[in-house]
């Protein structure tokens, strides 16, 4: 079960290369270019009100109401009128907030959007190797964690850093502007907060990362224990698991009470200190206005610039992990973008086909049941039919490099035979039937479709010209009939059903609550094992395909139902080149030839009677049954 | 929501206690900062008064260092008190699951234990976090603030009767209306997960039909559905900020204006004018972290119920006060026993089973998928609770004895098992804490484990994966049994644990099973005495052999006897027997 996996092992805090990680996020907002411009002018806006906003206090006292002090009469019209034109700017600057933010979402979700598809699009073209050496949770937290990340900072993270830079250039200016003796007591408290942030940053930094670490432990324990937890009933294992978790939990314990610790101080005092400039700068302006006349008006709002210049500085270094974790979100999903898709470089096509009045084969272009291949052939076109012929010659394959788990296999396949395999687990069965359609490429050697190497064949045509019943079914979220009809998309609702009759499927589907409507859920988690691959051998047979690989199709049915739909199944593979690994052997018994792979080899071959005849392994592993008897 | 679970604050009841001390401590001290700021403007500036200045200023600045103090040593508290609350959660959970019974843990998804387990905790955590800090200084702070401002100038602060409604309100109209939005995000965020996930399981199907056009395409509309959804929820909470700028705003000019005139006619002072502009921030800015709070705690509301729903859990497999520990022989019996998962109203899945096994017998049971085999076993160890009639162990009910005592006695190998992560022996040793390497090695070669043990290099040291994803489903069904056997028990249950396992073996561990001297070859100084064994299997060859053979059906026992019997007597087993053995009987024909 896909779980939470990707957190076992914790996730790196940084982006590997941060430059190269921004450029191509800002590659992906690049359409956004216009509205991006516009989001900078708002934040400009926004921030340019408030820092006016604050000046203005400097008017205020000093052309305002000070002068009008004890005035019975006061003129108040320049007053009044400078109020309104505060207000316009106020005004200005909320409509200015609204608006960059509104433009972000549109962008932000809008570059997730792309993002997200490009993703899974490019995971579509992936190679079959690709998802046996990543976990599902690892490629779903690429989904989940990193997109989420990613999209706290495009939403978030990107405007307020704009934003709080912005601010404290601008309230620096205006500090400057407003009294050069005072800027210099800021100077020193800049230092002091950096100094504070620095420190704080590095310790809450390390537990952070020993956080990180517990948290993987942890998580991964559940994750066992909880998969397991029928195991750790049966073996009266509860007190011993209770034990290793509370050893586990306390160190994540420890570990997450200081980076909460660190990084919760930072509010506090990064306020705090500002409290302390905000006092400084009452003293020191006081005494100016004492002794060299510095005005009210000034330093009332030089006072209120002190409160909102540690603010953005705050916010900035609390972005800053925010930001580095994003990207290195970002990175990873930029890892998987860059995963070599699978090659393709077949030009042999699959078309439909009919013969012409000479008798030529030629290409048709509506369903005909014919089918043939469009091979290029120079400047002109050549047509071959589609009969199902397979020939392996000297296959060497292997998952990694000199690793081979088959060596040399030669085998062939004419139309409408049944070629069986059998042999133990992991002795390269399911590998042989994973070439044909090209899940995976060989070494050496060569396979032949009807006389053309496959390798030549566009991969989405060779594979629709074969269908395959796995091992383990999947099943789609929809209804029963779409399932069925995953096959081939044009079927319409009776051949459906014909194909559901064919493999037997039929009388339990018309069981179900709504029929052939019944909704599927979770990988059809309401369907038994069973029913679930007499579903997938019926999209088989609504696919219609002239070659069929059946592995292990039938080991979740118990005989008695695998009897039942035995008449079906002869029907489905009549006239088909069949490829069936079995470890029943009764349901290989009818094949025309029978191969027994082991250790990536085929040991023995031939019919049943054959190799019964042989006395070998085969014979071995059938009266196997018998021995006891 | 999260009252319920306080009790597991407990254990660190000082820190969450004195957390909120702290914190009213630094609110008050950083309230009076702008108040002591005016006196400076209004009597030290005006009275040219040096001395009171510094004194007043260092009074100021000693208050901050104070208030910083305060400020920092609350974090301290509230992250030892919530991440100390987190893990006792975390523990209580986990202690919980471990006390499941298996019908317990069939409600719950593998999946969503997990995530009640992480990221529901760390949301709990938070949770608590905030209730100790934000929800402490928030109202605090806008009650101290507003007290502020009135004793500076009470006719002044009559613009916050404005302010203050006007933005409760409008903050409250946005959640109001942006919480059904985001669960329909959600909703769609959930669909847009569960694609993702089946096209990773399903990707060879994918491929094999040649659907990625198909599946892309889906995957695009649930994904601009997603986008449509996110910026019609958050289109409204964008409202937020410019709102609280515009009151804020709105209420400095008032202040301004109102303020101007009071200075002005001398009813009110310069430096209280500027103190009571710090004041506006404080309280507006208050009033909208408690409404980010009440989106927090509606945010996080749902991890608390998924946590709660956990402990709520009854479980149902219970122990009596008399427990009885020794359990006499291997000897099953079942007495009219009805089954089913969902208690005395679901349909049956078992109905009236009786049955006797005589201690040192071979059993098998051969039936169709659903015919009720695997939870017919699993009722001897008490795995799950009889829904009616009884089972009895030795002579004595299952619910008689203590569960641990019972279950060391009964060894199920599950039909779905599974391996640690760990070495081979280690995984061993889940059967016999205490067994010697010896013990171990005999108890493998019973299994026939042993050769392909000890053809990885490092042998039995050899580290399995997580699920013990090195080994092939053979050998894990081998060496599972081999764990069982350690354990040294009465009964043995095979759930189809040899289908992996090549005929000829399967024979070898059967005839192994069998035999006397089991546990004298494993354990030395053991009394030599026959175990139960009772197989379920597909395959006939697995149960040929066994004392006597019961063929289910539909949940009851079509028949009972000897292979030969069966085949003379019963249709559904020679219609089995038949679909396996066809070859070789022409074969033998030919």
């Amino acid at each position: 079960m896909p779980g939470p996996r990707n957190i076992k092992h914790g996730h790196a805090l940084k982006p590997r290369d941060t430059k190269r990680v921004i450029k191509r996020i800002l590659e992906y907002m690049k359409p956004y270019k216009i509205q991006l411009t516009l989001v900078m002018l708002l934040v400009l806006v926004s921030s340019g009100a408030s820092i006016a906003g604050t000046y203005f206090l400097k008017p205020l006292f000093n052309d305002y109401i000070v002068p009008f002090i004890g005035q019975q009469n006061p003129d108040l019209s320049n007053f009044l009128r400078v109020i309104g034109i505060m207000a316009v700017i106020y005004t200005a600057g909320a409509a200015a907030t609204y608006g960059y933010n509104r433009l972000m979402l549109n962008i932000s979700t809008g570059t997730l959007y792309k993002m997200r598809t490009d993703m899974f699009k490019h995971m579509q073209a992936l190679p079959i190797k690709y998802f046996d050496t990543h976990t599902h949770g690892e490629l779903m937290s690429r989904y989940t964690n990193d997109i989420d990340a990613l999209r706290n900072m495009l939403s978030q993270s990107f405007v307020q850093l704009f934003s709080s830079g912005i601010t404290v250039i601008g309230v620096f200016i205006a500090m400057l502007v407003l009294s050069p003796v005072l800027t210099l007591v800021v100077v020193g408290m800049l230092f002091l907060m950096i100094f504070a942030i620095k420190k704080l940053g590095a310790q809450s930094g390390k537990y952070f990362r020993e956080q990180q670490i517990a948290i993987g432990k942890v998580n991964g324990y559940i994750e066992e224990m909880i998969e397991g937890q029928k195991v750790v009933k049966v073996f009266n294992h509860e007190a011993k698991s209770k034990d290793e978790f509370d050893k586990l939990n306390e160190e994540l314990f420890e570990a997450s009470k200081g980076a909460h610790s660190f990084s919760g101080m930072l509010r506090p005092i990064m306020g705090n200190l500002s409290y302390i400039h905000y006092s400084i700068t009452a003293i020191i302006g006081a005494i100016l206005a004492i002794t060299t006349g510095f005005d009210l008006g000034s330093l009332a709002s030089f006072l209120q610039y002190t409160r909102s210049f540690s603010q953005p500085i705050t916010l900035m270094s609390e972005q800053f992990n925010t930001i580095l974790m994003a990207l290195a979100g970002a990175e990873r999903i930029f890892d998987l973008l860059d995963v070599k898709p699978e090659t393709d470089d077949g030009n042999v096509t699959l078309v439909n086909a009919e013969i012409d009045s000479k008798g030529k084969l030629t290409e048709a272009n509506r369903r005909t049941g014919l089918w043939a291949w469009k091979v290029p052939d120079g400047d002109h076109v050549k047509y071959i039919q589609l009969k199902g012929d397979i020939r392996f010659s000297n296959v060497v394959f292997g998952y990694e490099e000199n690793k081979t788990v088959l060596k040399g296999i030669t085998l062939y396949a004419k139309p409408g035979q049944k070629i069986a395999f059998v042999g133990s687990t992991g002795a390269g069965k399911t590998t042989i039937t994973n070439l044909i359609n090209r899940f995976y490429d060989i070494s050496d050697g060569e396979i032949l479709y009807d006389g053309i190497n496959i390798k030549n064949i566009k991969k989405a045509d060779l594979r629709r010209s074969l269908s395959m019943v796995l091992q383990d079914t999947h099943l789609f979220s929809g209804t029963v009939m779409e399932n069925i009809r995953y096959g081939r998309l044009d079927a319409t609702d009776e051949e459906v059903i014909e194909a559901a009759r064919f493999a037997n499927a039929d009388s339990f589907i018309r069981h179900l609550p709504d029929g052939y409507n019944t909704m599927i859920t979770a990988d059809g988690m309401n369907l038994s094992q069973g029913q679930r691959q007499l579903l997938a051998i019926a999209r088989a047979a609504v696919a219609d395909p002239p070659v069929l690989i059946l592995d292990e199709a039938t080991s979740s049915i118990d005989t008695r139902t695998e009897a039942l739909i035995e008449k079906g199944m002869d029907r489905l593979m009549e006239g088909r080149t069949v490829f069936v690994i079995a470890h029943r052997l009764s349901t290989v018994r009818n094949a025309n030839a029978i191969m027994v792979i082991e250790n990536g080899e085929i040991i023995e071959r031939g019919s049943h009677e054959e190799l019964i005849e042989q006395h070998g392994r085969y014979y071995q592993l059938y009266t196997g049954m018998f021995e006891l008897s | 929501m999260i009252r319920k679970l306080l009790p597991f604050a407990k254990k660190y009841w000082v820190y969450a206690v004195l957390a909120p001390l702290s914190i009213i401590c630094e609110v008050i001290l950083e309230v009076n900062i702008p108040r002591i700021m005016a006196k400076i403007v209004d009597i030290g500036i005006l009275n040219k008064d040096l001395n009171y200045i510094t004194k007043m200023g260092i009074l100021m600045i000693l208050m901050a260092v104070f208030s910083l103090f305060f400020g920092a040593l609350a974090a301290r508290l509230a992250s030892v008190a919530a991440t100390g609350f987190a893990k006792e959660v975390r523990r209580g959970l986990f202690y919980k699951i471990q006390d499941f019974s298996f019908s317990n843990i069939d409600k719950f998804s593998t999946a969503s234990l997990i995530t009640r387990l992480t990221t529901d905790v760390s949301n709990a955590q938070m949770t608590f976090m905030m209730m100790i800090r934000m929800m402490i200084r928030a109202p605090m702070m806008l009650v101290m603030a507003t007290v502020m401002a009135v004793s500076l100038n009470a006719r002044l602060s009559a613009i916050f009767l404005f302010a203050i409604p006007i933005l409760a309100l409008s903050l409250y109209i946005i959640a109001k209306n942006a919480y059904p939005r985001f669960k329909i995000m959600l909703q769609k965020y959930d669909k847009l997960n569960a694609i993702i996930q089946e096209n990773l399981i399903g990707i060879r199907v994918v491929k094999a039909f040649v659907r990625g056009d198909y599946e892309n395409e889906k995957f695009c509309d649930i994904a601009d559905q997603v986008r449509q959804t996110q910026i019609k929820a958050e289109k409204i909470v964008l409202w937020n900020m410019p709102i609280m700028q515009f009151i804020m705003y709105g209420c400095m000019l008032a202040v301004a204006w109102f303020g101007g005139n009071l200075i002005i006619s001398g009813d009110m002072q310069s430096g209280q004018l500027m103190g009571f502009i710090s004041y506006i921030s404080q309280i507006l800015m208050s009033l909208m972290m408690i409404g980010m709070i009440f989106v927090m705690f509606v945010l996080t509301r749902a991890s608390l119920m998924r946590i709660n729903e956990v402990f709520d859990e009854k479980i149902d497999i219970v122990e009596k006060e008399n427990r009885i520990t020794e359990i006499k022989d291997g000897s099953v019996s079942f007495n009219n026993v009805s089954f089913s998962y969902v208690g005395k109203d679901g349909t049956m899945v078992l109905e009236n089973i009786n049955l006797n096994i005589k201690p040192g017998e071979t059993v098998g049971i051969i039936g169709g998928t659903g015919s009720g085999k695997t939870t017919l076993v699993q009722l001897i160890p008490r795995l799950y609770d009889v829904t009616e009639g009884s089972v009895t162990v030795g002579g004595v009910d299952v619910r008689d004895y203590s569960i641990s005592h019972l279950r060391d006695a009964v060894a199920v190998v599950l039909q779905k098992n599974v391996l640690f992560s760990g070495t081979i022996k280690e995984n061993l040793k889940w059967g016999n804490e205490n067994a010697t390497d010896e013990e171990i090695i005999e108890a493998c070669k019973i299994a026939q484990a042993h050769d392909f043990i000890m053809s990885f290099p490092d042998g039995y040291n050899t580290v399995l994966g997580q699920g013990g994803v090195n080994v092939s489903g053979g050998q894990k069904q081998r060496l599972c049994i081999a764990r069982a056997l350690l354990k040294r028990p009465k009964i043995i249950i095979l759930d189809d644990s040899t289908s992996a396992v090549d005929t000829a073996t399967d024979s070898r561990i059967r005839a192994a099973l069998r035999s006397e001297d089991l546990f004298t070859r494993i354990y030395k100084n053991l009394q030599s005495e026959k175990i139960t064994t009772i197989i379920i299997a597909q395959r006939i060859a697995s149960v040929i052999d066994a004392d006597k053979i019961i063929v289910m059906d539909d949940g009851k026992i079509n028949a009972i006897g000897t292979h030969e019997e069966l085949l003379m007597n019963n249709a559904i087993y020679r219609e089995v027997y038949e679909s396996q053995q066809k070859g070789v009987v022409e074969n033998a024909g030919a």
